[in-house]
């Protein structure tokens, strides 16, 4: 599998991303400069967190003008595999990649640890996972409230777009585990396609006991199921 | 040549020179180096270059007291940051500054631009940041103006890490009106690198081009340096406009684009354009070099039209960077710049002329002879004379005050004390600070005595802390000094990692006042006497002085940042209990001391007594008796005991972990000479709480190292809660009462309105 990690202006999490895949997964990555159009034969594109451009108009909205956007619209277009974290995520829903929006916590900045629940296992993000499995790792983000119509919503868990849910550590979704405010304490989401996903929670910083948690591994395995499949 | 006035130029009166904060003997001095009149450009430069922020001119006669030298040290005292080696080619580089002036009047700006500082410090020596540390010193919650100050200074040391990506992990805190006026801002910065990638800002090579890199210059932060230098007062507000307005995003981006460029070999010297922005980062870097140096302000990129000389010198506008480049390398420099979207111009260049001249196109403003404009400056030594006041407070016979009777429960102290904001769960704060980006943080915030983190492509490790209870200092300097060493050191050895060396940040007030510099030099006496008994040098840092407004001075508070390595970071260990039934072992010994504890400022509000006793021969044997266990593997939790005393101590190993917590019982009876209160709330040095998991192994280590070490109860079930049995009482308390106290209690002070605290609408909580 290659990985295609998008190096915006202001990212930070483009080398955890690199570390995951290459050290952690033992599989080839490749950086990409935001002024680069060509995605060099990536399977997967990852739009890592961070704060692009400074996240100063709004988280986002100025990275989806990058040259490289174009390709990664045209990559997720033809079925290929996009995954958006944090900042990533909030690029994604900006680029019109993902549907709804992330809007500011209702609590403010937050860096803890949180339990998401997988809700699917039909996306190239969980495959490997199991419905109900239960996963701690690290959010790090001021602007992670998922925020749709109630009838976007709707269709959004009718379709079974909606892969993660904070939950608590009896796996329930509560207001007390919601992190950020989310409504339905939507975590993480893929698009109608299924190729496209994003989500808060950092899994690249959970790839080895020595850091606390290695949750986020079952996530990148199923990146290689899905490519290798 | 020589420096004439420009047209405009407001003329040299005494008046301008007071404003400019001159004494008349350093107006004279000037005269005599330049051998005429200065001219106004060459008086601001002086005013900065000579401000206690910059010259030290009261602290370096006691600076070069503290040892300095050990093999693992590459850089001392006198760069952007020290510089240690920690083996296989790696080394670390890291510095601890104060943004305290600047925080107090504006606390966001002012606690963000501090970070970016300390960041650009480290990264201009070729190392790349890896974690931020901060040092927060407040008066008390009760106080409107104070939450709004935390919420302010906290935001914006989150908001300027979060962003720039390098991951917030350790720190500490303390609540005393002592800061009322005057909250401490002290932000450390740790970065990493190969020993070969070590560059320093030391300009070399006649006829290499001087390259402004980064931010254009502004009119913001004229002077920051000078406000830095001189004590608080009601007109302070006025003076928000010499703080500087920071740009994370900036930042990042000059990170990347400096460590690029140091990678490359283009250039010969990197310097942060700090306080006193480029008059101080050239005129540094040329006396470092022993060169001259030429600038031209006309060919400094500015933010806005019809800037003067002065203003472009003295400007502190943040994230800008001064170059020192090989000749030639200009436009490869300028094409790594232009990748991160960045300006680099070539300002200046070094000269073999020993002058350092400022020119505005073809007219000279500024010249002054060879380095003397860092060298000349002006050195005092005050007088120095202990306060009458506190003498007598030391001397007060602590154990005469009466108990209260909420006491006779001792689980009521307990309680109180671990909902004192000093030593209750930092966690409102830390959970504002990103720790874990970049993927390193074994141990983050909360989880163990310092932070652990691993270094890739190695076994080893970092464990990285600051510490200093000012109100030991404020007693007694000299001990309080030791403690604040002794203290970060037992903290590191905590999580298994060896003390190799430390930064300090000497927050202070008015030097000129006798008592004051007594503290001082009393001090930073006993920090030297710890860091060499600890082998500790001290690799550079910072002096605030004048951290003082109408209602008096700060607490003397030289905040410590120390540095240790880990040979085999998977050991590193925290600090809370892991399981029911392993053996808890105390290290080091019980005494009757209660002075200067937080036990007597937050129960009976008393700030008196001597301050514990800090034997440094016991320290270093405790350190050794922890760095072995932990390393060999025998040891599960380790936490030092400070704040609060044992009792504390244990209850915070019980309830740190929220997630998994766990109950303990323990006897103190043997101790039964002792009054209870010592026994279970005095701050004696050199101890921490351990449990085993090979005990006789730990036994015998310690034993081996003179260190006494008992068993004094074991771990249990968290339904068991804690239980102390003391003479003639007993401590019981359920988890749950210790955790509402320790974990809520900052966030239900800070809830109190914030709204209602802005500074302009004082109203009662």
């Amino acid at each position: 599998m290659k990985v295609g990690i998008i190096r915006f202006p202001g990212s930070n999490c483009d080398e955890d991303a690199w570390f995951a895949i290459v050290n952690d997964l033992r599989e080839q990555a490749v950086m990409l400069w935001h002024k680069d159009t060509d995605l060099q034969g990536s399977d997967v594109v990852i739009l890592p967190g961070g704060f692009s451009y400074g996240d100063y108009l709004r988280a986002g909205a100025i990275a989806r003008f990058s040259p490289i956007m174009q390709q990664v619209a045209t990559h997720a277009a033809r079925g290929g595999v996009v995954i958006g974290i944090c900042n990533g995520f909030q690029i994604a829903c900006e680029a019109h990649l993902l549907p709804g929006a992330l809007l500011r916590n209702d609590v403010g900045y937050r860096a803890m640890p949180v339990t998401i629940r997988v809700e699917r296992t039909d996306s190239p993000l969980t495959a490997a996972a199991t419905v109900g499995q239960c996963l701690t790792m690290p959010i790090a983000h001021g602007e992670g409230r998922y925020t749709a119509s109630e009838d976007d919503l709707d269709r959004l868990e009718q379709a079974g777009q909606v892969l993660f849910r904070y939950v608590d550590s009896a796996g329930t979704p509560t207001t007390q585990s919601n992190p950020n405010g989310s409504m339905r304490n939507i975590a993480g989401i893929c698009n109608a396609n299924r190729n496209v996903v994003g989500l808060m929670p950092h899994p690249e910083r959970a790839m080895e006991p020595l850091l606390g948690s290695s949750d986020g591994r079952v996530l990148f395995e199923s990146l290689l199921a899905t490519v290798n499949a | 040549m020589t420096a004439t006035p420009r047209a405009g130029d407001p003329v040299i009166t005494p008046a301008l020179v007071a404003e400019h904060g001159l004494t008349p003997d350093e107006f004279t001095r000037l005269v005599n180096m330049l051998g005429r009149q200065p001219t106004f450009t060459e008086l601001g430069v002086i005013s900065a270059l000579w401000s206690e922020h910059c010259s030290y001119k009261h602290s370096r006669p006691v600076l070069r007291t503290l040892p300095t030298k050990a093999p693992w040290v590459l850089q001392g005292p006198g760069e952007n940051a020290g510089v240690i080696s920690i083996g296989e080619g790696l080394a670390v580089a890291f510095k601890i500054e104060s943004h305290n002036h600047p925080s107090a009047v504006e606390p966001y700006q002012g606690a963000a631009t501090g970070v970016g500082g300390i960041l650009r410090d480290v990264f201009t020596m070729g190392a790349r940041p890896i974690a931020m540390l901060n040092s927060l010193r407040f008066g008390s919650l009760d106080t409107p103006r104070v939450r709004y100050l935390v919420g302010g200074i906290v935001k914006g040391i989150g908001d300027y890490g979060n962003c720039v990506g390098i991951p917030t992990v350790a720190g500490d805190i303390m609540f005393d009106a002592a800061y009322e006026g005057n909250p401490l801002v002290n932000a450390m910065c740790v970065g990493i690198l190969r020993e070969e990638e070590l560059i320093r800002a030391k300009a070399e090579g006649v006829g290499n081009p001087i390259i402004s890199v980064g931010a254009r210059t502004g009119r913001d932060g004229i002077h920051g340096a000078s406000f830095a230098s001189e004590d608080l007062s009601h007109n302070s507000d006025a003076k928000r406009p010499r703080v500087q307005v920071g740009d994370p995003f900036t930042e990042k981006l000059l990170l990347e684009a400096t460590l690029e460029l140091i990678a490359s070999g283009n250039v010969v010297a990197i310097q942060d354009m700090g306080a006193a922005g480029l008059t101080s980062s050239s005129a540094e870097m040329a006396e470092r070099g022993e060169v001259g140096v030429v600038i031209d302000t006309l060919k400094v990129p500015v933010r806005e039209q019809g800037m003067t000389p002065y203003e472009i010198l003295l400007s502190e506008s943040q994230e800008r960077m001064l170059v020192v480049a090989h000749k030639g390398r200009e436009e490869a420099v300028r094409a790594i710049l232009a990748k991160w979207d960045l300006h680099a111009e070539v300002i200046g260049e070094v000269i073999a002329e020993p002058v350092y001249r400022v020119v505005e196109g073809s007219h000279v403003v500024a010249e002054f002879p060879g380095t003397r404009l860092v060298t000349d400056c002006p050195m005092y030594t005050p007088e120095a004379k202990e306060g009458a006041a506190v003498i007598a407070l030391r001397a007060r016979d602590v154990h005469a005050i009466p108990s209260k009777p909420q006491e006779e429960n001792p689980t009521w102290t307990l309680t109180q004390l671990l909902s004192s904001p000093t030593i209750a769960s930092k966690q409102w704060v830390y959970r504002q600070y990103d720790s874990t980006v970049r993927t390193n943080t074994v141990l983050g915030p909360g989880a163990a005595d310092a932070a652990v983190l691993r270094i890739r492509g190695s076994k080893k490790g970092l464990a990285v802390k600051t510490d200093c209870n000012g109100r030991y200092v404020y007693l007694e300097p000299r001990v309080g000094g030791r403690i604040a060493v002794a203290e970060a050191a037992r903290n590191v050895a905590c999580t298994g990692a060896r003390p190799r060396a430390i930064t300090n940040c000497l927050n202070f007030g008015n030097p000129k006042k006798p008592e004051v510099f007594w503290q001082f030099k009393e001090a930073v006496g006993g920090m030297g006497e710890a860091c060499t008994a600890l082998d500790t040098p001290v690799t550079g840092g910072n002096v605030s002085l004048y951290n003082e407004n109408p209602s008096g001075a700060v607490y003397p508070t030289p905040t410590i940042g120390m540095v240790g390595v880990l040979d085999d970071v998977s050991r590193a260990t925290g600090l809370a209990f892991r399981g029911p039934g392993d053996p808890i072992v105390l290290l080091g010994d019980l005494t009757n001391e209660l002075g200067a504890s937080e036990y007597l400022s937050w129960i009976h509000g008393v700030v008196a007594g001597a301050p514990p006793a800090c034997d440094l021969k016991r320290e270093r044997a405790l350190i050794e008796t922890l760095v072995e266990s932990i390393q060999a593997g025998h040891v599960k939790s380790a936490h030092d005991c400070s704040e609060g005393g044992l009792a504390v101590a244990l209850a915070e190993c019980c309830i740190a972990n929220p997630n998994a917590q766990v109950g303990a019982t323990v006897s103190l009876t043997q101790w039964d000479h002792l009054p209870a209160r010592a026994t279970l709330f005095g701050e004696a040095q050199g101890r921490a709480v351990l449990t085993a998991a090979n005990l006789p192994a730990l036994l015998e280590i310690a034993g081996k190292h003179g260190v006494p070490a008992q068993v004094i109860g074991s771990t249990t079930p968290a339904t068991d809660g804690l239980s102390i049995a003391v003479s003639g009482t007993n401590l019981t308390a359920t988890l749950a009462e210790l955790s509402y106290a320790y974990h809520g209690a900052l966030e239900r002070a800070m809830s109190k309105s914030i709204s209602s605290a802005l500074p302009t609408a004082e109203v009662p909580a």
